[in-house]
């Protein structure tokens, strides 16, 4: 029984959950209380030790299936997941872990990138040609992307062991009445770290229509899964659709959105829409945000307009970046009037057509 | 008092020049009768702030005001200890202070909200709490709470709970959206740009002995650029203000156009004001 747990938390931490001793001792405490013939139990008892975030749920079900196997690999299947094919089950998350019961080692961190490289078809598909049932698959990928977001520094700060820039004189006083009144032992505070605001703004006009649905399934889940994002659409004008995108119910909120913007699938005017940005959103925006616009370039207004606002809304953000699904191409130049406008503003050129392209893009978020 | 009716709570508010339209004095009358915070939201330069000191100048209270910041947390809005001096005593005690004479009233630092919530019952307060949107949501949580028994708590000396109400005012310029719970506990008004007319009057109000056209032509001139529907920033009542005055120190020679600055801080603004023309007749 204890190897098992040991090998869930070895999971466990290879997946990011942060797993103590305490948690550990927490776990078997708690299992000599339950009774562990019933599958169930186990499962429900473990996981209220061992999550302690909302985010780690999910995480641990995946584990936990890894290590005490799956409970419907015998029984009939009529689920949803049965009738998929073979490249959809390849995106199922799956962590490659030795046979818990061989009990050789416990299983090093290293196999889980190993296992997640058998989603590398669908990764580097790209999202014109998915099959509905591919974008379902996805969506629980993108949802794990989306929670991957840029930081900054805040102007709060929080008690620190280390020797830091701030002194925290409110412990150092407490820690002086053991000595005697004398400051023999100093205390520091640091910086805390906080979601830098995030703007995401979506082109959703035709020549965007086949990565629209997949974009704004990431914008959604970007928008669930943290305050301080927001989210626009445009077409040939522009669409504040972050109220529309909150809530978890993904099907109503993308609804709700597509509801909201009139000009799906219509043409494109890129400054227009960012002129409007610039000035009836431009608080909302602030100073400092990292900004995001999905789009091919492809432009029917005015690319001197384009250039201005482009401009202007560089120099209010922290970093620009443009996700072109066209620039998947490897021979892809910005020739198109409304990219040429654009690309000297902007920090980042991704492609954003796949979801090894997003991952790229949660990556350089994080860094920024 | 002169707040227990809408047009007492209008005429007030003018008598200190500030011109409210009835919904910002029905705002405030409710503000002061239901006893319960008021949020005010607008573009900048709308006056929201000054609609606490005008208040606070009406009703002979005394102004408090929390200035919020990124980062702000308790010890910014309702105590402190003044740690030096508590470093100071000790060593000049040389140990021999207890922890409860070092946590006493003496080292305390008392920040707006303690302020307010001690202030003395006989003397109205009104307190401001300003740009509550560059606050952070762990400090909206905290207000939130406070606004709703007016008591703060502080482990050293206990609950200390407020003997009578202030009036509240929140102002927020909308960088975010406020959490909703925040937003159900307040009275809300949204301030918006006056109509030219209350606007000359404002100025009238604001500058007495200002020849007439002076404040036309500025008002104008203003209304012209909030229409133009092309700018970056608009210019505020504050802005008005002082172009009115700008105006009126230079004397004959003024041109609208030379002074534009005062009205317009973006440099491509400006520059499409000048190009455009949008001033030429006024």
């Amino acid at each position: 029984m204890v190897r098992r747990l040991s090998d869930l938390t070895a999971v466990l931490r290879a997946q990011g959950t942060r797993v103590g001793v305490g948690e550990l001792l927490g776990a078997v405490r708690c299992l000599r209380e339950v009774d562990c013939s019933s599958r169930e139990e186990v499962r429900l008892a473990l996981r209220t030790v061992l999550c302690s975030a909302r985010a780690d749920l999910e995480r641990f079900e995946l584990a936990f299936t890894a290590v005490y196997g799956d409970e419907r690999a015998g029984l009939e299947r009529d689920d949803p997941l049965a009738q998929l094919g073979q490249i959809e089950r390849a995106v199922m998350p799956r962590v490659g872990i030795a046979d818990p019961r061989g009990g050789d080692a416990a299983p090093d961190a290293e196999a889980v990138p190993a296992a997640w490289s058998e989603v590398e078809l669908l990764r580097e598909k790209d999202f014109a040609r998915y099959t509905d049932d591919e974008m379902a698959l996805a969506r629980e990928l993108i949802a794990r992307l989306a929670r991957r977001h840029p930081t900054r520094l805040s102007r709060r700060t929080r008690a620190t062991r280390r020797r830091a820039e701030v002194p925290d004189l409110r412990r150092t006083v407490h820690a002086s009445l053991r000595t005697g009144g004398e400051p023999l032992h100093r205390r520091w505070r640091e910086p805390t770290r906080r979601p830098r605001q995030l703007v995401l703004v979506c082109d959703v006009s035709g020549s965007m229509a086949p990565y629209a649905r997949m974009l704004m399934q990431y914008m959604h889940a970007s928008v669930a899964a943290r305050r301080r994002v927001e989210a626009f659409a445009f077409g040939t004008r522009l669409t504040r659709i972050t109220q529309e995108l909150a809530g978890r119910d993904h099907d109503h909120a993308l609804e709700r959105a597509a509801a909201a913007v009139t000009d799906f699938s219509g043409g494109t005017r890129i400054g227009a829409a960012i002129a409007e940005l610039n000035r009836a959103h431009g608080r909302r925006i602030g100073r400092g945000a990292v900004i995001v616009i999905l789009s091919d370039g492809w432009d029917r207004g005015d690319p001197e307009q384009l250039d201005a606002e482009m401009a202007r809304l560089r120099r209010a953000a922290h970093r620009l970046v443009w996700l072109n699904p066209l620039a998947a191409h490897p021979d892809y130049q910005p020739l198109a009037r409304g990219m040429q406008a654009a690309v000297p503003h902007t920090d980042r050129l991704l492609a954003g057509n796949s979801l090894a392209s997003l991952e790229q893009l949660a990556s350089i978020m994080e860094e920024m | 008092m002169q707040l227990e009716s809408v047009q007492g709570a209008s005429d007030a508010l003018a008598a200190q020049g500030y011109l409210a339209d009835r919904q910002l004095a029905m705002a405030v009358h409710l503000a002061a009768v239901l006893e319960q915070p008021l949020l005010l939201e607008g573009e900048a330069g709308v006056g929201k702030t000054e609609v606490a000191r005008a208040l606070a100048a009406a009703t002979g209270a005394r102004l408090i005001r929390l200035q919020c910041h990124e980062g702000i947390d308790l010890h910014h809005a309702v105590y402190d200890w003044d740690y030096a001096r508590q470093l100071l005593a000790l060593r000049a005690a040389e140990g021999g202070v207890d922890e409860g004479e070092l946590f006493s009233r003496r080292f305390l630092l008392r920040r707006p909200l303690l302020d307010a919530v001690e202030a003395d019952p006989e003397l109205p307060v009104v307190l401001l709490i300003d740009e509550i949107d560059r606050a952070d949501d762990e400090f909206e949580a905290f207000l939130l709470e406070f606004l709703s028994d007016f008591a703060v708590t502080i482990p050293e000396l206990g609950t200390i709970a407020a003997r009578r109400r202030p009036i509240v005012l929140l102002t927020s310029n909308r960088t975010r959206e406020l959490h909703d719970a925040l937003k159900r506990r307040c009275l809300y008004h949204w301030i918006d740009y006056p109509s030219p007319e209350r606007e000359r009057q404002i100025v009238a109000a604001r500058l007495p002995g200002v020849p007439e056209e002076i404040a036309t032509r500025v008002v104008a001139a203003v209304a012209r650029l909030r229409e133009h529907g092309d700018l970056y920033k608009l210019p505020g009542v504050g802005e008005t203000i002082v172009w009115a005055r700008a105006l009126l120190a230079l004397g004959d020679e003024a041109s609208l156009e030379e002074t534009l600055g005062v009205a317009l801080k973006v440099h491509e603004d400006v520059l499409r004001v000048l190009e455009r023309g949008v001033l030429e007749g006024v």
